[in-house]
Order: C-alpha cells, then structure tokens, then sequence
C-alpha cells in the first residue's frame, strides 16, 4: 500500500492542479461537414473547418477588410493581371511535421484548377479556357500564370488552404492553427491545437491560445439557443433577433450586435420568356414602373423593426454598407411612398377597381411569391410584404416551399411569379457575383440563359461587368462596378429589402472576440481567442 | 409441418411486399418536385461547367426502374450506393445510425406502453371514473402538444428530447388499449364473472386482456410503425444523429440511394412487426 | 357522469358559437397587423396580445378555431371510413383478401408519402386560395391517415369473424350483410370511434407541419396548428401564457368532445 502512496499523491495533484483542464471552445455546426478536403468545400460548416484547419497565402482580415500575409510573406501581380508571384514563409512545416514550401502550393493548384472538380473555390480562378501554369523559382518562391486576367487575383488565396504534396496524411495535414482529431459522424468534429503552427503572438507565445475547439452538430437553434444560455457553448454565429432581444435581456454580456452584416434579403419578379405565366402578368414584372410601385410600397422601416427587432437596414442595393470598398454611398434610400406606388401604376395603365387594382386588360393585380419554408424571418416579411401590397389593391399568395421544389422552380423550370430568398456568406469582391449579372448567364435569377440582353440596361450592366473583371485597377473597377449598383437601383430586377445585422452570442468567458460583419463573424482571429482569467480562477 | 409451411408463405409475402414498397419509394422519390436538384445551383461562385455537372450527377438516377434493379443488384453484393449529399457510403451512414434509432425506438416504445398499461390497469382495477377522465384528458393534451415542443421542454427540463416519442405512441396506445378494455369489460361473460365475485385483477388478466390479445398485438405491430415514423421528425428537430435525421436530411435533399436503403429497412420494420404480430396471434388461438 | 356530460356539451356549444360567429363581428381582424404593438401581451385592444407581425391573436384563434374544427373532423371521418373499408370489410372477409389488405396496409404505414404530399403541391396553382390549399390539406391528411386504425379494424374484423355468436349467427342462416351490418359493425364502433378522436389533434398538428411543404393553410388565414407551432419558438423565445391559448382551447374541445359523445362510462 506505501508503495502506492506516492503515485496515488501525484494523481490526485495532477487532477487538482489548476490550469490542467483543456481550454477547448463550443459551439455548433448546423449539419455535418460534407467534407474535409479543403479543394472540394461548398457548404457552410466544411468552410468552418477549412477556416479553423487551413493555412493560406494571405488572409483577408475580417475587420478591417485587408490583406494580410500569411504564409506568404510578400507577393506582386504582373501588370496585365495574369501572373502572381508569391515569396513564402520559411521554416513552416504541416500538422504532421512535414516541410512546408513551393511543391506544395503548386499541388494544391493543380488539384484546384483540375476542370472536373467543380468546386467554387477553383471556379473563382477561372477567367479564361486554358490552364494554369505554376513555377518553382526557388524552394520558396513561385509564380502561377492564370491564361486570363483575373480581378481581385490577391484576394481569392483567402479561400485557398494549401495541401500538402508529399505527407502520408493528405489533405488532413494541414498548415492552419488547429487540425481534425476526430470525427464523429452526427455528433461531433474535434479540433485540437497544431503542435507545429507557425504562429506566435508579439510576448513570443506560440498560437493559437486555445488547445482545442469542439464543434457539436445541431441543426435545431432553439436548442443552441438553450445550450448557449445554460454555457454549455461560447459561440453563436448569425443569431436570430428574437434570440437576440431575449438574451439581451436576460443577460446583455452575452449577446453583440456588430451592425451590418453583409448579408441581404430580396426578392425578384420571374422576366423569363420560358416562364410558364400568364403573359399579361409578364407584362406587369417586365415594367420597370411595376417593380418600382411595388418597392415604393413595401414598408422597409417596419420589416426591420418588428421581423428584426430594430437589427437590420433598410437595403439600398446589391451590396451591403457593411462591406466598405465596394458598397455605394451614392445610391438613394429606399423610400416607402403608396402615393407614388400608385402614380407609377397608374402611367401603365392599372386602375382601383373597389379597391382591388386591374391592368389594362381588366384583369386583377394577383400573384404568388415563394419563399423557403422554416425560416421564420422571411416567413413574416412575406407576411409583412403581403399586407402592404394589399394597401395598394394588389392580391399577393404566399406560398412557401422545400429548399429543393423551390429550386426545381426558379433555376429550371421558371414556374413561378415572384420569389424571396437571401443572400448570405456573401464575398467582398464583386466578381465572385458576376454570374449573377451576367444576362447569359444560369444565375441571373430574373431572367437567365439570355442568348443576348433582353434589355439595354441588362446590356449595360454585362458591359460593366466585364470592364471591372479585366481592370487591373480597383478605381477603375470601382467606377464600373458603382454604376451597376445605380442601374439596379433604378431597374429593380432585384427589390432588396434589408441588410440584416450581425447579431452574435459571445460567452463572458472568452476574450480576444471581436464580432464583425464579414463571416466567420465571430472566430475569425481564432488563434487570438482564449478564455479569461477569471473563468480559470473559477475552474479552481 | 403447418407451422414452417405457414412462416414460409408469409416470409415470401413479407420479401415481396418490401420490394414492392422499395420500389414505389423510389418511384415517389424520383417524381417529387425537386429530385436532381441541389443547392449548389444556387451558388453564384460555380461556373456554367459546374452548374451542368452537378445537374448530370443524378442522370443515372432519372430512369427508375433501371436504376431500381442496378441498386437490388448491388444489394445482393453488400452494397447500398453512394449518398450524393453526405458524399459517404449509404452502408456506413446506417451502420453508425441505425444503433441509435433503435435504442431511442425501443426505450420509447417502453415506457410508452408501461405507462398505458398502467393507466389502463389502475383505471379498470379502482373503477374511478375522474382517473379515466384525467387520463383522457393527459392523453388528449399529449396528442395536441407538437413534437417540436415536447422535444424543447424536455430539454428545458433537462431530459432528453427523444423522450417526445413517448409522446407520440403513448396517448394512441392509451386510447386504443382503454377502449378495447372497456368494450370487452361490458361483455355479458365479464359480467357475469364479476358478479360471481371474481377479482378485478384475475378478470383484467385472465379473461379480458386475452380475449383482446389479437388487437393488443396488432397495436403493438402498429405502434412500431408510429415511433419508427415518429422518430424522422423527433431525430431532426432534437439534432440525434439517428436514422430518423438521415431520412429527413436525405428527404430534403432527395438523396435516392438513402432513401431507397431506409424506405427498404422502415418496410421490413413494420411488415415484420406486423406479421410477427399476426403469427403469435394465431398461434395463441385456442381450439375452438 | 351527466353534470359532466352536460358541462362538456355547453363548453362544446361555447367554442363553436363563438369561433363560427366571432369572426362575424367588427373588430376582430385576423389579417390587420398592428406594426405598433407586436409581439405584446394582453391589453385592453388586445386580449391575448399580438403575434410576431402585430396581428390581434384573439382573433386568429377564433379564425384557426373555425378552420381547424371544420376541417380536421371531416378529414378524420374520411381516415375512418376508410380504415374500415381496407381493414374491416377484408378482415371480416378473410383468405386471400385480408393477406392483400394486410401488405396495403403495411406499405401505407411504412411508405414515404411526404413526397406524394410535394407532388400534390406541385399540381397545385400557385395562386390557389388560402381556403382551398387548407381544403385540399386536410383531404390529403385523411387520404393517407388511415394505416394505424384499418390495422386495428383488420384484427378486431377478423376476431369477430372467428367468434362464437358469429359462428352461431351463420348456422342459423343470417346472411354475410345482415351478420356484418347487425352484428358485426357494432363491436367495431368503438374502435372507430377511437381513431376519430385520436385523428382530429393529430390532424390540426399535422397541418402545420405541411406548411414547410408549401401545403397547409396558407397565409394569412389562421390556423390552430399553424398557432401551435409558434409554441415551439415561443417556450425558447418568450415565455408568455397566451402563446398557449391555442393550446388550450384545442384540449379543451377535443376533452369536451370524447366527454360529450362518448355512450359508455366506467362503470
């Protein structure tokens, strides 16, 4: 038993000792991680392992919007645009030790570029047929010749974790500040800190501060909202308002509104010929006059203060205020006027008929907008948007739908008459939306696969939009790109509604968090994260 | 010899009956609005090529019955295809599911059926006619709560959600069980038993509950049938990383070769639940 | 048992005259939303306070009220009358028929007919009218919600079949119709009866999980179910007792209604 004694001592000082206890952060992932091969990452919760896994070249600082390097310690974009070459950081090595250098970059390159990937990370890069080409100049320097000008080159090696071209691990040796532990399908994925991050902080301490991250799977946000208030996780990214206002509360320490975010709610009157609509109510969506009464109507103030609770804007366009390069200041606000709704109307010949509106043809102004089912804000703008264009005589069906009926209708078989969706996780850089304005393109939701501009404002907006891909300057793609946001202004193929806030749920216990409005709102400096004294006193 | 003969017919039955659901399944899949679509269509950062690949991705899909056949014909070779959405093998999303599912099915089912055999017992033994209402009444308000709800006060309470199962099964069993025993308690015999002093327990036991054996079996057949439908919405609501999410999240999705594997297993399920029901039934029969 | 039998059938009487008539009289608009007070508790403009978008929820649950009374039971008669069909009339017939009746039924229980639902949706117009979309809901509820009791029917069918006073009732030459129609039908009332009382909350709840479907009652009608759903964000969001007033008034009916016409007591 004496022999015992001190190996049993020891034990139990080594569970007493304070500071033993792993620094590991919670929060949650909405569904699984459809992979961890940072090539092929589409969706939102692989993209979160990407961000905390993956090393890059240069990081986009999620604060101030600008590009830091990384494991590039400098790099120069030859003047036509093609061509980027990097210097890269010496003496880095993966999460299983091996050696981090020029090899590696131009593998994940070639994995990246290879036309049957279809991954939105590769497509970013394409500009033009034909292939890239990477040059190892020295061990660590190379240059990578795109066959086109691509705009904005620098940025897009934000979303480019680099893969190592020699470790036994693959794409699980990672260069970021954690690494894959486990994963438990359902359940969980365990992050732990990477013992050879090349990272540390101005004291000279090695990054990240804390020794893991756990991400739990849970679809359901009424139960992260419970967990979160019971501290049983930190973090909340995207949070609801009404979570938001009933947290704060409850307990005002916990919950941050970081403004703007850069995500933005819209909807949009289906102009295609192959719509299979009535053609006196395509007449109506193609009027510029009609889509401009309609936005007049709707009450923007009220549906950012009663379905957001005061957390949001009133959306003036395509980009965020929150996104500070690119958003247009000069763009008007968008007013709510039914007076002027009615005038505009009344130009195209729709008069108020016992207080229903008919067009010209005397048929009554009747129509159905779709939208997603389970997302409980756009349920009541919807809701909100109905009852307002009730005012001005208008008969709106609400109807909501699966995520993929409401696909099947609005990308291939254009039988609807007007949707409301949002845009989210949306990039800075507005060539990463050129799909969206493009006239020939699938994306251009009103009215796409144009074989030419139906209109000459759509003309107009393809030309821009192809002057700030090939513009090597950011003035001069600025210029373009400002009036593209003026001509949808003032066309509405889109009627943007608001730019809901960042509302997020930080604990108490952590410090180093700044919320922004760029995603990941929240564990964007995840290497600058850690918990606060008091919370290791109280571990004691 | 009757007996093989008759376990063998009804195996026979049994294989073609989930055949013939697993086909229709598909079929029900594969014509829903929505199948070959995904959300990536949606996505501005995808090029033209993209967009038609990931729309080519569910070509082998679009004829039915071939691919129906192609799939029972890797089934026989151990495998179940590919998920498109989970991008993993079907065979494993099941095999680290399907211990879950029947774990929180089984113990639901439990509890559900201790308590409505309880109520019943206690409801028949006092003859209290406030306890039956009570019970009515708890059974009516339990079938009018939303699982969502129950699922969210159990974890108020700190339980686990999955208990809204119990929910689900036990006001349908309860309502069942307490009308069967209360018609066959007004049978003349029971009557007649009870009048002859013969306790209210030995009659609950001894004449009533056999005399409704067959309907009890079929309920619990049934009632299988419920908590394994029951557990698809309770799974995904509470985040239990079971079969019942995988079928939901595989529904949205339109995932075939998932959806094909679990219509296949919730059919052999409720068919096997059935005829097992069915058999000891007719097995208990006394001779007439 | 008759004081209770007859404080069921006045608080029956209650809710239906006052969910059919309610909406009749000024002042209580389901569809104004009052941007000014939403999301408030009882006041003296609005006795149960006002949902998200400001609309007066008194209202909306004597709108829901009417839709869902009106609709459920007769998409639960519809369940039943065809529980009985598929399960009773083959259980009683037994041989070949009941087998066959056993397989349909077996795949109605286990079949996904959520995508059935969808196609259903899709067939639709998109702008078919609130009242209609919930019509054609709750047909559809009762088209499919037949499995669990036709299973029941079918056992109960077929053990009746096999009975004594049956087998005594064909010696004596009554015939197959007078048997099942006399005989047999009674002893499968409470079995039905059963189903149908089951099937209404279960029904008015399933409604409002086809809104995600594009089904259910669509905006801005009312409905209890689509009420009771907002219970689920309420126990996270608010914790206000009127967010249980649809609750409430749906336990309350579906109780008085098993009290009021339920023949036979405890004895």
């Amino acid at each position: 038993m004496r022999r015992l004694m001190l190996p049993l001592c020891l034990l139990l000082l080594a569970l007493a000792t304070p500071g033993m206890c792993l620094d590991e952060l919670r929060f949650y992932l909405h569904s699984d991680p459809k992979t961890f091969n940072p090539a092929l990452v589409a969706d939102p919760d692989s993209e979160t392992i990407r961000y905390l896994t993956g090393g890059v070249l240069v990081r986009l600082n999620r604060q101030t919007q600008q590009l830091e390097p990384e494991l590039a310690t400098a790099w120069k974009v030859s003047k036509d645009g093609k061509t980027i070459t990097f210097q890269l950081r010496q003496g880095v090595r993966f999460s299983d030790g091996t050696p981090f250098g020029a090899q590696d970059v131009q593998f994940t390159m070639t994995v990246l570029m290879d036309p049957m990937l279809h991954s939105p990370t590769g497509d970013a890069f394409r500009s033009g047929q034909g292939k890239i080409s990477a040059a190892i100049l020295t061990p660590d320097r190379i240059s990578l010749t795109f066959p086109a000008p691509v705009a904005g080159l620098e940025k897009l090696f934000d979303q480019v974790a680099i893969m190592s071209a020699g470790s036994p691990k693959k794409e699980m040796a990672v260069l970021g500040p954690f690494y894959v532990a486990e994963y438990k399908p359902g359940a969980y994925v365990a992050l732990h800190r990477n013992p050879n991050y090349w990272k540390h902080d101005d004291a000279g301490r090695a990054l990240p501060y804390l020794d893991a991250v756990k991400l739990e799977i849970q679809s359901n946000r009424d139960i992260e909202m419970l967990k979160f208030s019971r501290n049983e996780i930190h973090l909340i990214n995207a949070m609801d308002a009404d979570y938001f206002d009933r947290l704060a509360r409850s307990a005002p320490d916990k919950v941050r509104d970081a403004g703007p975010s850069l995500d933005s709610e819209m909807m949009w009157f289906n102009q295609a010929s192959e719509a299979s609509i009535a053609s006196y109510k395509l007449e109506w969506f193609r009027s510029r006059n009609f889509r401009q009464a309609v936005s007049l109507s709707i009450n923007r103030d009220d549906l950012c203060k009663v379905v957001y609770g005061g957390h949001a804007i009133p959306a003036r366009g395509p980009v965020s205020p929150a996104n500070k390069y690119w958003f247009n200041t000069q763009l008007p606000q968008a007013r709510f006027d039914q007076e002027d709704a009615l005038r505009l109307l009344q130009e195209d010949g729709f008069r108020l008929v016992d207080g229903r509106l008919v067009d010209r043809g005397g048929h009554p102004v009747q129509f159905s907008i779709i939208t997603n089912a389970g997302n409980r804000s756009r349920e009541r703008m919807v809701s909100m948007i109905q009852a307002d264009l009730r005012a001005i005589g208008m008969q709106v069906n609400v109807v909501t739908l699966d995520f993929p009926s409401l696909i099947q209708r609005i990308s291939e078989a254009f039988n609807y008459e007007a949707a409301m969706l949002g845009l989210t996780n949306v990039e800075l850089d507005p060539n990463e939306q050129m799909n969206v304005w493009l006239s020939s393109s699938d994306q251009h939701q009103w009215n796409p696969r144009q074989s030419s501009p139906a209109t000459s404002w759509e003309a107009e907006i393809d030309r821009l939009m192809r002057v700030q891909a090939s513009a090597m300057d950011d003035k001069t793609r600025k210029r373009a790109f400002d009036r593209v946001q003026e001509i949808v202004a003032d066309e509405l193929p889109f009627i943007y509604l608001v730019n809901q806030n960042a509302l997020v749920g930080v604990s108490p216990a952590l410090q180093g968090v700044v919320p922004v409005a760029a995603r990941p709102q929240t564990y964007w400096d995840i290497e600058h994260i850690r918990f606060s004294v008091e919370r290791a006193n109280n571990a004691n | 010899m009757s007996l093989w003969r008759t376990l063998a017919k009804r195996l026979i039955m049994a294989v073609i009956v989930i055949l013939v659901g697993g086909f229709l399944s598909a079929v029900l899949v594969r014509y829903a609005p929505g199948f070959g679509t995904d959300e990536r269509q949606l996505d501005a950062r995808l090029s033209a090529e993209s967009h038609q690949a990931i729309r080519d991705e569910s070509s082998a899909e679009r004829g039915i019955a071939s691919y129906y056949v192609e799939w029972l014909r890797k089934m026989s070779r151990g495998g179940l295809g590919d998920s498109r959405s989970m991008q993993k093998p079907v065979a494993q999303l099941l095999m680290e599911r399907s211990g879950i599912t029947l774990r929180i099915v089984a113990e639901s089912l439990a509890i559900a059926w201790m308590v409505a055999l309880f109520l019943v017992a206690a409801t028949w033994s006092t003859h209290s006619a406030p306890l039956e209402k009570t019970c009515t009444t708890a059974s009516g308000l339990l079938l009018c709560l939303p699982a969502g709800a129950v699922a969210l006060l159990l974890i108020l309470l700190n339980a686990p959600g999955y208990l809204a199962l119990v929910a689900v099964v036990f006001p349908k069993v309860h309502r069942y069980l307490s009308d069967l025993v209360g018609a066959t308690g007004r049978m003349s015999h029971i009557l007649a038993a009870r009048a002859k002093g013969i306790s209210e327990h030995r009659l609950l036991l001894w004449h009533v509950i056999p005399a409704i054996r067959r309907e009890i079996l079929a309920l619990g057949g049934v009632s299988i049938a419920l908590a394994l439908n029951a557990a698809i919405p309770v799974e995904a609501l509470c985040g239990i990383p079971g079969v019942g999410q995988l079928a939901w999240q595989s529904a949205l999705a339109r995932d075939l070769p998932v959806l094909i594997s679990v219509s296949l297993l919730v059919i052999a399920f409720t068919v096997l639940a059935n005829s097992g029901a069915d058999l000891l039934a007719d097995e208990r029969r006394q001779p007439a | 048992m008759k004081i209770a039998r007859m404080v069921a059938i006045v608080v029956v009487s209650l809710i239906t005259l006052i969910s059919m008539g309610g909406s009749l009289l000024p002042g209580f608009d389901y569809i104004r939303q009052d941007r000014k007070h939403f999301s408030e508790g009882p006041s003296y403009e609005h006795w149960l306070g006002t949902d998200a978008v400001g609309r007066d929820r008194l209202a909306r649950l004597i709108h829901g009220t009417r839709v869902s009374l009106l609709l459920a039971p007769a998409a639960a008669w519809i369940s039943v009358v065809l529980a009985f069909v598929v399960g009773a009339a083959p259980g009683f017939a037994g041989g070949v028929t009941e087998r066959m009746a056993k397989a349909i039924i077996d795949l109605a229980l286990s079949l996904p007919w959520f995508f059935l639902l969808l196609m259903v949706r899709a067939m639709l117009p998109l702008n078919t009218s609130p009242a209609v979309s919930a019509a054609i809901t709750f047909s559809v509820l009762g088209l499919l919600g037949w499995g669990v009791p036709a299973r029941i029917l079918l056992a109960r069918a077929r053990r009746l079949r096999q009975s004594e006073f049956v087998a005594l009732a064909r010696a004596g030459g009554v015939s197959h119709r007078r048997l099942f129609g006399v005989h047999v039908l009674p002893n499968l009332l409470p079995v039905m009866t059963a189903q149908f009382w089951i099937a209404v909350p279960v029904f008015i709840l399933a409604e409002a999980n086809l809104s995600l479907l594009g089904l259910g009652v669509a905006e801005p009608l009312p409905s209890l179910g689509g009420l009771l759903r907002d219970l689920e964000s309420g126990l996270s969001v608010r914790s206000d007792l009127c967010n249980f007033a649809a609750l409430f008034v749906l336990v309350v009916m579906v109780s008085s209604l098993q009290v009021a016409f339920m023949k036979h007591e405890v004895s």
